[in-house]
């Protein structure tokens, strides 16, 4: 059991937890994951590493299935049952020159501790990072608190720029301060539009792949992608690989293999977590129920 | 103790071998509950009576960890069936497993006498009864161990290798702590074997017997991730370690297709029903692909093969197919699993190889495109060789299909452990007696070693570590 130390809310769905985990702690660098288990009857999900401390890790998760929504109910001082890790590769640092970290929605979370890293390293840290809407974009103020300089886009132009990360992008390689490396983590379709910008100019650009997994150390083979048209296992090759060797078009649709078995899972998820008579104004009131059910 | 038994040798020969008990083929095919169900004490002790307790016992030679089978069999015969199962135990930690999962007829069974006229003494069956007896009545029979040595093992996996190991090695009186990078303790016997073969219950209850025996188990540790070799051996405090990881790194076809949606290896096929119980889904999380009314085809002809297409059918396949490349006679799988198959309606495709997995325009399986074989000279397997036959490719549908044609090496522990030497395929080098690797201290045995083999001789494997890592212990020679 990994008690949580600490647990806030950084957006809508998108929650961040402090678990003590003292040997995952000592080991993990950045660009590793864990993989967890909240319940006796749970699935395995990976989920990256964001920050560490002497004793405690740091996840940070976005509620979109079953499992991470149901994780995302825990509070300080519940425990999650089984952390293990960590697990894949580090990312590779090295001094590269000028460094582009990208991040959509709660991949600006995969890719903090690697921007750091970057930075200690000696790189000019360069963050985009984006969401759908201002409340979605993350750690944008640790984010200012190392690195030289932070471009925010938004899908609708609450925050920053409206439009994707690659236009900024964009034009950092058309300009003077054209990258040495990029790092772009962040839903499928974005870490490939990344990979087509940077592609024409052959700067090395690195993306966290996100396949389904299931043991995390090799052992199923679940998590197999195709890179450079050689298969690779995510969970030990990985989970960081050349975005234009990737063929993110057999991830996607990997990745899409239990879509049905996970809505049915949500909807039934939901329907217990709020079941109508479980409604706190009805317990303290019956006589609203029927007002409250129709 | 030959006293026990009331027949002359010639009546005992002249006495049939007794049939396990099973659930009708019908009705097995639609559930997950355990196909044999035992003998009953009057039928084990109808079989116990064939025994010829011959002087040359060629059984106990046929069984990799020795046990003292005429021994057992003569305290079943005498009705002292805790006896029998405490007389197992002195060489076996995981006898109600081995009962049921060991193939006796290449083992002990296949050297006993009896079979050279007929059937041989139903060896396997005996185990099982005494084992479950013994469980059913709650008094294990734990052994007596040794005065504590102060020395301190790592064992790494929690599968038969690593149990068997670790129960030899407490009762030599060192303290054993076993690592799992699962959340499951059973390596294996939880992931890969199932249920219907052997009972998730069965597996739990002999590592409780292992933790009274005062084994300590970890899970959620991977060695080679959470904490590497050396650092057990540093800064941990172990004295050895006995790496027992399995061969847990499948291999797939290298064909066309293989990353269509439908596609497993028979590693996750298994794990996900297995350890993470996805037929219960959604009571349990983890789904599977749903195979009802589907078909699914499983490539191999080993055990784990018919591990899978059986699944397959308890999920609710409108067909399971075996899709083998050589005929029927090389298939490595158990004759009981291969005739347990075919009653549950399972088909056989054999001398077949699979070219390509050939996809939707979404992406998911649709068919499989094979090719048909012949077989020719031998070859280094003494097996003989599988040819394809010019312009005899064929499609088979299947929306779902489980590849079971191996693993290699899992890599992490060799990975971060540069002073271990491997081999190409990605094994651990050990010496097959000592079971020493090329790193002092360190000893590795099972499927890591051997590649993918028998539960039974990964704990034969994990007894002489055990072995050999108490002289180490004691003498400090390497």
């Amino acid at each position: 059991m990994y008690p949580i130390l600490e647990a806030r809310w950084l957006a809508p769905e998108v929650k961040l937890f402090r678990l003590q985990a003292p040997l995952i702690a000592r080991k993990q660098k950045p660009g590793q994951f864990v993989i967890v288990r909240v319940h006796e009857r749970g699935e395995r999900i990976p989920l990256t590493i964001a920050d560490a401390e002497a004793d405690s890790i740091t996840l940070i998760v976005q509620g979109v299935g079953k499992t991470t929504k149901l994780l995302n109910t825990l509070e300080a001082g519940q425990r999650v049952l089984d952390v293990v890790g960590p697990l894949g590769r580090p990312s590779e640092i090295h001094r590269y020159g000028t460094a582009v970290v990208i991040g959509g929605g709660v991949g600006t979370a995969i890719a903090y501790p690697t921007a750091r890293a970057l930075k200690r390293a000696g790189n000019r840290v360069l963050a985009i990072i984006g969401g759908r809407t201002r409340s979605l974009v993350i750690l944008e103020r640790e984010l200012r608190g190392f690195c030289d300089a932070v471009h925010v886009t938004t899908d609708d132009g609450s925050h920053g720029e409206k439009g994707l990360v690659t236009a900024p992008l964009q034009r950092l390689v058309n300009g003077p301060d054209r990258p040495d490396f990029v790092l772009a983590i962040g839903p499928i379709p974005m870490m490939r539009a990344v990979a087509e910008v940077t592609r024409p100019h052959g700067i090395k650009t690195m993306v966290s792949l996100n396949p389904i997994m299931v043991d995390g150390t090799g052992m199923c083979g679940g998590c197999r992608v195709v890179v450079g048209g050689k298969t690779f296992f995510a969970c030990v090759d990985g989970p960081e690989f050349d975005a234009h060797q990737v063929d993110f078009q057999i991830l996607a649709a990997r990745n899409a293999m239990y879509r049905e078995a996970e809505q049915r899972a949500l909807a039934e998820f939901r329907a217990q977590a709020h079941p109508p008579e479980e409604c706190r104004l009805t317990r303290a009131h019956p006589e609203l129920a029927p007002l409250a059910a129709s | 103790m030959d006293a026990a038994n009331p027949l002359p040798l010639k009546e005992r020969m002249r006495l049939p071998r007794q049939r396990m008990p099973e659930q009708a083929p019908e009705a097995r095919r639609e559930n997950f509950a355990e196909v044999n169900l035992g003998l009953d004490a009057a039928l084990a002790r109808q079989e116990a009576l064939r025994c010829l307790q011959c002087k040359s016992h060629q059984c106990f030679t046929g069984c990799p960890v020795g046990v003292k089978i005429k021994d057992f069999i003569a305290l079943v015969l005498r009705g002292d069936y805790l006896a029998a199962a405490a007389k197992i135990r002195e060489d076996n930690v995981l006898p109600a497993i081995t009962g049921r999962v060991c193939p006796q007829e290449e083992q002990c069974e296949g050297r006993c006498i009896l079979g050279k006229n007929g059937e041989p003494l139903a060896i396997g069956y005996l185990e099982r009864f005494v084992a479950d007896y013994e469980r059913r009545v709650g008094q294990v029979g734990l052994p007596v161990k040794a005065p504590p040595t102060g020395k301190r093992v790592a064992v790494i996996g929690s599968g038969p290798a690593g149990l068997s190991a670790a129960g030899d090695l407490v009762q030599r009186g060192h303290a054993v702590t076993v690592l799992e990078a699962l959340h499951e303790l059973g390596g294996v016997l939880i992931y890969g074997i199932p249920e219907f073969r052997l009972p998730k219950q069965i597996v739990h209850e002999e590592i409780e017997n292992l933790r009274r025996l005062g084994v300590e188990f970890r899970t959620n540790v991977v060695v080679g991730r959470t904490v590497t070799v050396d650092e057990l051996l540093g800064p941990e405090g172990y004295h050895a370690v006995f790496i027992a990881t399995g061969a847990g790194l499948p291999v797939f076809l290298n064909i066309p297709g293989e990353h269509l949606c439908g596609v497993y290896s028979a590693n996750e096929f298994l794990t996900r029903v297995n350890l993470m119980r996805a037929n219960e889904f959604p009571a349990w999380d983890e789904p599977i692909y749903d195979c009802r009314g589907r078909d699914v085809a499983v490539i191999g002809g080993g055990n784990t093969a018919m591990d899978a297409v059986r699944t397959a059918l308890r999920l609710g396949a409108a067909t399971a197919t075996i899709v083998y490349r050589r005929s029927e006679a090389e298939m490595p799988a158990r004759v009981e699993e291969i005739k347990h198959a075919r009653e549950e309606g399972v088909r056989f495709l054999t001398l077949a190889n699979p070219v390509a997995f050939l996809g939707d325009e979404r992406g998911w399986l649709r068919a499989i495109r094979c090719q048909r074989m012949a077989l020719g000279e031998p070859d280094a397997s003494g097996r003989r060789r599988p040819q394809p036959i010019p312009d005899s490719a064929f499609e088979i549908p299947a929306q779902v299909a489980v590849v079971a044609v191996g693993n290699r090496g899992n890599p992490l522990v060799q990975a971060t452990t540069p002073d271990l030497k491997t081999n190409p395929l990605g094994y651990i080098e050990a010496d097959p007696e000592t079971l020493k690797t090329s790193k002092r201290g360190v000893f590795a045995g099972g499927d890591i070693v051997t590649g993918g083999a028998t539960v039974i001789l990964a704990m034969g494997a994990g007894r002489r570590a055990a072995q050999a890592i108490d002289r180490y212990l004691r003498t400090g020679e390497w």
